[in-house]
């Protein structure tokens, strides 16, 4: 018998974290309970992208979309969706404007989104190779290995297509195949770099984890293209479930014979093996990512000589990033000319971005090139939470910069981000509201430098301490007004006199912010007052007098004695003693003490 | 202390060490297998690493001191981990954070008098939907806020 319905269920991170798997089990017991195992088929897949509303559960045909689901909900989604046709209302998305339900392929969420990357995220199960295989998968190889592609005609498709790295710097991904082509040497490699270091980011973590044999196909055709037998795949350890879905379907695409020795029956031998990063920033860079899998401390070296030249272990290298790679099998089923025409003529095909901070709709979301901000943050993430006001984007992480409100319709692309003073980074994309205080975000771009900074040269390890050092001050209402220039200072020393690309953009968050906020820098230099009220520093309680009735209660909780003032008169605040710890606030029932 | 005595490795060590040792670039996965089975990396375990792949032991210390990973002391129980990434930082981690410290006693990156807890700040771990977050062990406790720390906290406190 057909199968009649497909249910899947989020098996992400963030949705497996929330008790996925028992809701998986849960919807297969029910389903034997009402003897339509057979009807129905039950799959865990990847991250729909929806992570704050998870876990989250679609069934098909019908399009229902079930969120925040628990497993006790798996019996009433087989009772009545599966069973009857009908939808469980309390599940069901509501959308935020109109608090109707709304069926998966309505929700505004998804429509401005375009899935190249992600195409198979929360479609198949990745457990599964044949799931893979029968969306297309594997066929590029396949095509590579019968001679309908050769290593040219992929690096020409590669060359329409116009793909550019995805980790950050926007390299051209087909000059850096041919370098490593045209070398000869008796051995090479290529390298995954899985090592997703932006705190705030998670594009390549679901990627790996919803369709990792696009990321392993897509290998072995670098290998094919430049004659490297031996590829690697740099993950992070703190990301366990990627790893041991990678691990899973490496295992069986080497029993599928795509992977292995003899290929398919071809003269074309690929061997690929997991190695595990150990919470490094700095090894996300691609010399020190080199460094550790050779088991060394993850220090980058200067460049040239490029990985791709001289890398690992001192032979030609590949590099490139989960996103990079999962966009290749694609461009060679449907061609280059086909990815060209999405995206922008500089930057083309789509992005994915990690939409996260105050916004409604926190998830993975991927846009075609030259998407504006206003689409991104209104329309897909349903814009600020709780409506508050939109201040601005961080973009690139650690090394990139704030987007402000002006430029909400500027097309986002590889070139225009870098235009207006952020870059594209991996695809970390954090919404800061009126709530937030930009040099408190700032400094803790800086703090994580700071810790980051692998210590080999000075511009970046003492320059990073020094910056963090004044926004300290700052924060803490001791600037003085020559701090912004001493940052900016320190910022283009450091531009200029780094080795790597953490420490030439570790001053970016603060050369960005001091170029579109410089007038909250100086309200904390100059009134001591942080308008986000983040800075606890800055804050001062206050007595209102007119509604203080000198009842002394808030003068007997202070632990530091310097609230004053008669009994039955208004009292006041010794703002000099004052330690900031809030217990009058929260003693005081006449609401006569207030923070600014 | 303890820790300073020789130390025989366990079996599936040894066969994992085995299985890597001719591969190039071990260290950190061996590294890895050993955090896994004892949580941390002891001092004379990492000795005995050294005479195995007959690696200098300022080699293995050099590694391990350079990745955060990697941990010298052992930690408590259970591991609180908040996560301190920038989507959970916005969304107050550093509340969440300050909470921990006060309702274990114990400060950031440290461990309590009774070795039940260890406290430690991590980057990222790739739930920013569910912003601010913590982990304890494999679970994640997202969309908190410090008043529901207490009832997490109890959970994992042995009576
Ligand atoms: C400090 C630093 C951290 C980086 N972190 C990452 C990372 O986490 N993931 C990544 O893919 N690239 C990262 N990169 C970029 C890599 O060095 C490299 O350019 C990239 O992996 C190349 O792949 P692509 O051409 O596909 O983008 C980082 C670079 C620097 C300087
Ligand atoms: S710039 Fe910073 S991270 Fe890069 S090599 Fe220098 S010290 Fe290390
Ligand atoms: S905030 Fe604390 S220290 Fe300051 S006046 Fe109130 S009770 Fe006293
Ligand atoms: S992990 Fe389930 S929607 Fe992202
Ligand atoms: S920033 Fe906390 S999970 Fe990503």
């Amino acid at each position: 018998m057909a199968v009649k319905n497909f249910v899947l269920v989020c098996g992400g991170t963030a949705c497996e974290s929330t008790k996925g798997d028992e809701i998986f089990k849960a919807l297969l017991k029910s389903a034997t309970k009402h003897g339509i195992k057979d009807d129905v088929q039950i799959i865990k897949t990847g991250c729909f992208g929806f992570c704050e509303k998870g876990p989250i559960v679609k069934v098909l045909p019908e399009e229902e979309f079930y969120v925040e689901v628990t497993p006790e909900d798996a019996e009433d989604i087989i009772a009545e969706t599966v069973v009857k046709g009908r939808t469980v209302e309390r599940l069901a998305y509501k959308d935020a404007s109109t608090k109707g339900s709304v069926s998966s392929e309505k929700i505004k969420f998804y429509q401005k989104q375009y899935r190249v990357v992600l195409r198979n995220c929360g479609l198949i199960n990745p457990e599964d190779i044949n799931e893979y295989i029968a969306r297309d998968g594997y066929l590029a190889l396949e095509k590579c290995l019968t001679g309908e592609l050769t290593p040219d005609s992929v690096i020409e498709h590669l060359k329409v297509s116009g793909l550019r790295g995805r980790g950050g710097a926007g390299f051209p991904t087909w000059l850096k195949w041919n370098f490593s082509k045209n070398v000869t040497a008796d051995q090479k490699y290529v390298v995954c770099n899985a090592d997703e270091g932006d705190p705030g980011a998670y594009m390549d973590r679901s990627t790996c984890e919803g369709d990792p044999h696009s990321i392993i196909e897509a290998m072995a055709i670098a290998g094919f293209t430049c004659g490297a037998d031996t590829g690697y795949i740099y993950i992070r350890a703190e990301y366990p479930l990627a790893i041991e879905r990678l691990n899973i379907a490496i295992e069986q695409a080497k029993e599928a014979g795509l992977l292995g020795d003899n290929i398919l029956g071809s003269d074309f031998s690929f061997n690929l093996e997991i190695r595990l990063g150990a919470g490094a920033f700095v090894c996300g860079e691609e010399t020190a990512l080199l460094a550790s899998i050779e088991g060394k401390r993850g220090m980058p070296i200067p460049k040239p000589p490029f990985p791709a030249v001289k890398g690992l272990w001192g032979k030609p290298s590949i590099i490139n990033n989960v996103e990079t790679f999962a966009n290749i099998p694609v461009i060679l089923t449907k061609g280059g000319a086909w990815f060209k025409s999405i995206g922008t003529a500089g930057s083309p095909g789509t992005k994915v971005f990690a939409l996260t901070g105050q916004i409604e709709n926190s998830g993975l979301v991927e846009v075609p090139m030259g998407t504006t901000l206003r689409d991104i943050v209104f329309d897909i993430g349903g814009g600020i939470k709780n409506g508050r006001k939109f201040k601005a984007v961080q973009t690139g992480g650690p090394s990139g910069g704030v987007i402000t409100e002006q430029f909400l319709d500027t097309p986002i692309d590889f070139d225009t981000l870098t235009s207006i003073g952020s870059m594209m980074g991996s695809g970390g994309m954090i919404v800061m509201s009126e709530d937030d205080c930009i040099v408190d975000v700032t400094k803790f771009y800086l703090e994580f430098c700071v810790e980051e900074s692998c210590g080999k040269c000075s511009p970046c390890r003492i320059g990073t301490k020094k910056m963090h050092e004044i926004l300290e001050k700052i924060t803490s209402g001791k600037g003085e007004m020559d701090d912004i220039q001493k940052l900016k200072d320190i910022g283009k020393a450091m531009k200029t006199a780094s080795l790597c690309g953490l420490g030439q953009t570790a001053a970016n968050p603060v050369l960005s912010t001091l170029k579109y906020f410089e007038d909250e820098y100086l309200e904390h230099i100059q009134d001591g007052k942080c308008r986000a009220g983040s800075c606890k520093d800055l804050m001062q309680y206050k007595v209102v007098t007119e509604k203080c009735i000198g009842c002394t209660v808030c003068a007997r909780k202070c632990p530091v004695n310097c609230i004053e003032g008669e009994r039955k008169a208004p009292h006041f605040i010794v703002q000099e003693k004052c330690v900031k710890c809030g217990a009058c606030y929260e003693a005081c029932k006449f609401d006569a003490i207030t923070i600014s | 202390m303890p820790t300073e005595e020789k130390l025989e490795l366990p079996q599936h060590l040894l066969d994992f060490i085995e299985q890597w040792r001719n591969k190039q670039g071990n260290l950190i996965m061996i590294l890895h297998k050993t955090q896994e089975h004892y949580g941390y990396i002891p001092r004379a375990a990492a000795i005995e690493l050294a005479k195995i792949l007959d690696v200098p032991l300022a080699k293995v210390y050099g590694v391990i001191t350079f990745y955060h990973f990697f941990k010298l002391v052992k930690p408590g129980r259970n591991i609180i981990s908040v996560c301190m990434g920038t989507a959970c930082y916005i969304k107050g981690a550093g509340d969440l954070m300050a909470e921990c410290e006060t309702l274990l006693g114990c400060g950031v990156n440290c461990t309590t008098d009774d070795e039940e807890f260890s406290l430690q700040g991590v980057r990222c771990v790739g739930c920013c939907g569910l912003a601010p977050l913590i982990t304890v062990g494999n679970e994640v406790y997202g969309k908190l806020s410090a008043d529901k720390l207490p009832e997490i906290l109890a959970k994992y406190r042995s009576k």
